[in-house]
């Protein structure tokens, strides 16, 4: 492998989105065609990538060394090249994709230039050998979800969403850079390498190393959309379908996961830290999975499952199971990736309609999309061999042999992933068409079904020993191996099974046949009032104090001590005599007087 | 060289008072500040560093009063914004309706006084080339200011004159500090005379505490500030440009280019007090930003507001800290000159400029909302842009303040310092989204984009903020050893 692939890998996408901003904007076919050409380069040197050699290289960007040093580095590990392949695998097949799903669209140009430059910011957290560089991208990705989720901006909720999820990042990233900066202040640098030998060297308190450790986290609670952040997740479905595919199911979401198993070394420092990644991870996948059965919009739910899905992730994260984490992490972005296509082709088909209750009876309408739908459902819910099964099993068991209240949490999620999901499969699939545009819909053209169909083989295989060991690298293969031997492992695929059993049957069984919500339930239907909640936390807080400061400028600090104290009120009378505006001679007189004041002090005291 | 850079828009100036057409000239003055500035800043060789370009024309031998110029790194990237946003004013500029050649003629001189200021070795030119670029400050606010003009204009003129006369003091209590026999106006000497000891410790305190509040108030440090937004928000576009592009950095200057070397132990002193009127700056005034309903107030605050940064990074005493805050003067000089340009674009259509009154202009002016949506991204820093590669430095330079420094005070300062990224994200991206985004407004006015000749001057700000946000070590390169000479040992 040429070690200069990973910097080719980085810099195509970008040169992709400033040659789609600056010259092809406004042909749309033509900035189509590089950006796919560009995600097409990427996955083929992706590959090449796969097949090489380990390696890092940098360039000095801002250098004070010896005090601070940023490089723009590039590092090639099996855990960036397994993220390699998920990210320009699924970003080529959802660039593929949006060539027929967008090519309504008058701003199709635009579109595809901020994809580019959404795969130019997470090839750059992928590739990134250290953590402020690794910030950047961080920040670029935020960007460009922000335009991506806005695309459609003049419809003032699309605006609200972009606004909504970049400043949860933003409050995610005020914790991640002060963690980034008190590990820094301890090991003297960014580079992960470099920390994670300093560290060991280092004897640094218990309290220090949770405090950053959990700072950090903070990173991930806003990129990964973790409880008590993961407001933003469901509002950034206002984006086109292939976005909320590649960037908030598959991709960017997974950010905060893979940053966590990038510095699994620091993480695994505290104990406490583990502790509390593992109990958000579990509290974001029981409350998402809540809320998740009483939707109604499907993409809403599917986003919901992501949350819970990386509820899972960060979970495994804080059990010490990076491993296990970036297995799910694989093997989900197949098949949520799949399941936002397949929904986008149903919602493509159906004129935009997105209530599951206006569907139904569209297996026999589109039998591409309901074929390949389903086998995205059944790796979903963990339906044995396919590849959510293996991976979910993993974490299952890590928390098996850990923390019985965990696994407790983790087996109730996975029965309400299989309630929720059968629930939107029959309600959409089966029974009978409920609207006019459900009667006349139909697959699509063959770009956007063959993306489904090779999703769907990957969401089936994904877990199979021929394809995850190799996917994931030695590392990781073999400490899932660990946990898979540690025990427990029968009783812990019953009990999965038995879940989700019970979990499909009970939906199956409730929603058979239903033309509307049999069992509403208003506190999941309005999504446990965490977006009220947080309005009237805001209005509580930051706008009171914010009206309050511009009330205490405007007439304490402008209007008192300003206009009011005495001495300024002197020396406002005593310039004023002399300046009348427009006068010359005033302003003249005042800077003769300065000279003139100096030059007796400097010259004649 | 450097003398030319000054008086070339002096002499356009007075050749338009005396009758050359206006703003023919005032723009042939501008591009051949920039094209110098740039030639400068290009042929400034770093491996020698120190002052270059000098010369020293005698004025008042006995008194040891020179006219000196000189320029080192920290100079040079004054100067090349300078003429960058002295440009960029100047092209922007709409017609003027009345007395055309006086309002030209005082915007070159506020450039000529900021270059001066830039440009000087030494203590009293330094000074009196500010004073020169304020006064026509007053004026164009006063005369051809929109709004609250003649408030705004009358408490700028009020607050910046007292705020010089407190610099004077200070200037005057530094003077004195020095023994006698080694006084000198020579900031060069000073500096050396520093170096060696010659300012003693007990004596920088005070006129420190004169420069800070001095420079402070010119530079809107909390609570000094309340001139700043309504000034702004009724000057003439152009002039808002360069006065909080580039006037305003005089006082940042100042502070590093005389406080920190002659007055260290004074810096040592009064880091505290600093630390927590920049934390006002950044908290408070960014509170005070969100709740602002015009757009142009609301820039004006949050220009004051990210003065609390370029303050933390002097406050920390050290080579990160100090050369970040120096880029983060020049990244915020062009992307606050930028983001004032359009407003200006947009007042000429929304005189009033309040947000609620906006909606939807992205749909059919998308270029200024494309340039729009990168001053403001600029502003916050994301990313690409300066303003970022800058931040970042002053962070990490906060985080590990210089020697004799408390740093638990500093990495508080730098916890209120990252909630300020949160908080001017929140007024920037409300305020992009009620002009730019969702429904256009029911009773708007037709919106287009600029004419093509208007986009350039906002190219070539957003330009330069983008070189150095991708290379921002090729501005560092110039900014470190000069930032080093000045930094106490």
């Amino acid at each position: 492998m040429d070690s200069r692939f990973p910097w080719f890998i980085l810099l195509a996408p970008l040169v992709s989105a400033i040659l789609i901003q600056l010259f092809t904007r406004k042909s749309r076919g033509v900035s189509a065609t590089i950006s796919v050409l560009s995600v097409s380069f990427t996955l083929i040197a992706s590959l090449f990538v796969f097949f090489g050699h380990d390696g890092t290289s940098e360039i000095p960007w801002l250098d004070f060394r010896p005090a601070f040093y940023v490089p723009i580095g590039v590092t090639i590990d099996e855990l960036s090249k397994l993220m390699l392949l998920v990210v320009t695998g699924i970003g080529t097949l959802v660039h593929i994709y949006s060539l027929v799903y967008m090519k309504e669209d008058e701003s199709e140009a635009r579109f595809f230039g901020n994809l580019s430059l959404f795969m130019f910011s997470m090839l750059g957290i992928v590739l990134a050998n250290n953590f402020a560089m690794m910030f950047i991208f961080w920040e670029l990705v935020g960007v460009s979800s922000y335009l991506l989720i806005g695309h459609w901006f003049t419809r003032d909720t699309a605006a609200a969403a972009a606004n909504k999820a970049f400043i949860a990042n933003r409050i995610g990233d005020f914790g991640f850079m002060l963690g980034i900066l008190m590990v820094w202040t301890a090991t003297g640098t960014v580079v992960f390498s470099e920390m994670q030998a300093s560290l060991p060297t280092l004897s640094l308190t218990a309290g220090f190393l949770t405090l950053s450790a959990l700072l950090i986290f903070c990173g991930a609670i806003g990129k990964s959309a973790q409880f008590p952040l993961h407001v933003w997740l469901p509002d950034a479905m206002e984006g086109p379908t292939p976005v909320s595919a590649l960037i908030h199911a598959a991709t960017m979401v997974a950010a905060g996961v893979y940053m966590l198993a990038r510095v699994s070394f620091l993480i695994q420092l505290s104990a406490t830290a583990l502790t509390v990644i593992a109990s958000i991870g579990m509290i974001t996948a029981v409350l998402a999975a809540l809320i998740a059965t009483q939707q109604d919009d499907i993409k809403r739910i599917l986003a919901y499952s992501t949350l819970s899905q990386l509820g899972y992730m960060i979970c495994a994260i804080g059990l010490a199971a990076p491993g296990a984490a970036m297995f799910h992490l694989f093997t989900h972005a197949f098949f949520k990736a799949l399941l936002f296509l397949g929904a986008g082709a149903i919602i493509h088909a159906m004129h935009h309609e997105q209530d599951i209750w206006k569907m139904g009876g569209l297996s026999k309408k589109m039998k591409w999309t309901s074929l390949t739908f389903a086998a995205g459902y059944l790796a979903l819910i963990g339906f044995p061999g396919l590849s959510g099964f293996f991976s979910k099993d993993v974490i299952l068991l890590a928390a098996w042999q850990q923390s019985p209240l965990i696994f407790i949490l983790a087996l109730f999620t996975a029965l309400l992933t299989a309630f929720y999901m059968t629930r939107l499969f029959v309600v959409v699939f089966l029974g009978n068409t409920r609207s006019p545009a459900a009667d006349h819909a139909h697959d699509g053209p063959l770009t956007m079904t063959a993306p489904l169909i090779i999703l769907a083989v990957l969401s089936v295989i994904a877990g199979w020993s021929i394809v995850a060991p190799h996917a994931l690298g030695e590392t990781f293969s073999q400490a899932i191996e660990t946990i898979e031997k540690s025990g427990g492992r029968i009783p812990v695929m019953i009990l999965a099974t038995g879940a989700f059993l019970i979990g499909a049957g009970a939906s199956f069984v409730l929603y058979k046949g239903r033309s509307q919500e049999p069992v509403p339930f208003a506190p999941f239907r309005d999504k446990l009032y965490f977006d009220e909640i947080y309005a009237a936390l805001i209005a509580g807080t930051q706008d009171l104090l914010a009206t309050l400061a511009r009330f205490i400028d405007q007439w304490l600090i402008d209007g008192v001590l300003v206009r009011g104290s005495s001495g300024l009120a002197w020396a406002t009378g005593f310039v004023l005599r002399f300046l009348q505006f427009g006068n010359l001679q005033g302003y003249a007189f005042l800077f003769g007087l300065g000279v003139v004041a100096t030059i007796y002090l400097l010259v004649f005291r | 060289m450097l003398s030319l850079i000054i008086f070339i828009p002096i002499l356009a100036a007075l050749a338009i008072f005396v009758g050359a057409p206006a703003r023919k000239t005032a723009f042939g003055a501008a591009v051949a500040q920039f094209v110098l500035t740039l030639f400068a800043f290009l042929s400034y060789d770093k491996t020698i560093g120190k002052y270059q370009f000098t010369s020293v024309t005698p004025i008042v031998a006995d008194w040891k009063l020179n006219y000196a110029v000189g320029a080192d790194g920290l100079s040079l990237v004054m100067l090349l914004l300078t003429g960058i946003v002295t440009l960029a004013a100047v092209w922007v500029t709409p017609k003027i309706e009345k007395r055309e050649n006086l309002f030209y003629g005082c915007l070159l001189f506020i450039s000529a006084g900021a270059a001066g200021a830039f440009a000087s070795t030494d203590l009293f030119f330094f000074y009196s080339f500010h004073e020169l670029a304020l006064i026509p400050t007053f004026l164009l606010i006063g005369l051809w200011g929109t709004g609250e003009r003649y408030t705004a204009a009358w408490k700028i003129t009020i607050y910046l004159g007292i705020g010089s006369i407190i610099l004077l003091i200070g200037l005057v209590d530094l003077y004195f500090a020095v023994p006698e026999g080694f006084r000198t106006f020579s900031l060069i000497d000073l500096q050396s005379l520093a170096a060696n000891g010659h300012i003693p410790a007990a004596a920088q305190s005070r006129p420190y505490l004169f420069l800070l509040i001095g420079f402070g108030v010119l530079v809107s440090l909390f609570p000094f500030h309340s001139w700043a937004p309504p000034a702004y928000a009724s000057a003439p576009t152009p002039v808002t440009m360069l006065h909080a592009g580039v006037l305003k950095k005089f006082g940042l200057y100042g502070l590093i280019r005389v406080a920190l070397p002659l007055l260290p132990e004074g810096a040592k002193a009064w880091a505290s007090l600093l630390l927590i009127l920049l934390v006002g700056n950044i908290i408070y005034i960014g509170l005070v930003t969100i709740a602002q309903k015009k757009l142009d107030l609301l820039l004006g605050y949050s220009s004051v507001m990210h003065m609390g940064y370029i303050f933390l990074g002097i406050a920390a005493l050290n080579l990160v800290g100090v050369s970040g805050a120096a880029l983060l003067m020049f990244a915020h000089g062009l992307s606050i000159a930028a983001l004032f340009a359009m407003a200006g674009f947009l007042r000429e259509k929304n005189p009033l400029l309040l947000l609620e009154s906006f909606g939807g202009v992205a749909k059919s002016a998308p270029w200024l909302g494309f340039a729009f949506g990168l001053a403001a991204f600029a502003s916050i820093g994301l990313p690409g842009f300066a303003n970022f590669a800058s931040e970042l430095s002053v962070f990490f330079g906060a985080f590990k303040p210089g020697a004799g420094l408390v740093a638990s005070n500093f990495q508080l300062a730098t916890v209120f310092a990252l909630w300020g990224v949160v908080i001017s994200a929140v007024y920037m991206l409300r305020a992009f989204r009620a002009i730019f985004l969702g429904p256009p407004a029911a009773d708007a006015v037709e919106w287009a984009d600029p004419v093509k000749s208007l986009r350039w001057p906002i190219i070539l700000l957003l330009a330069f903020l983008l070189i150095a946000g991708f290379a921002p070590g090729a501005f560092f390169a110039y900014l470190q050893p000069s930032i080093q000479a000045l930094l106490p040992k």
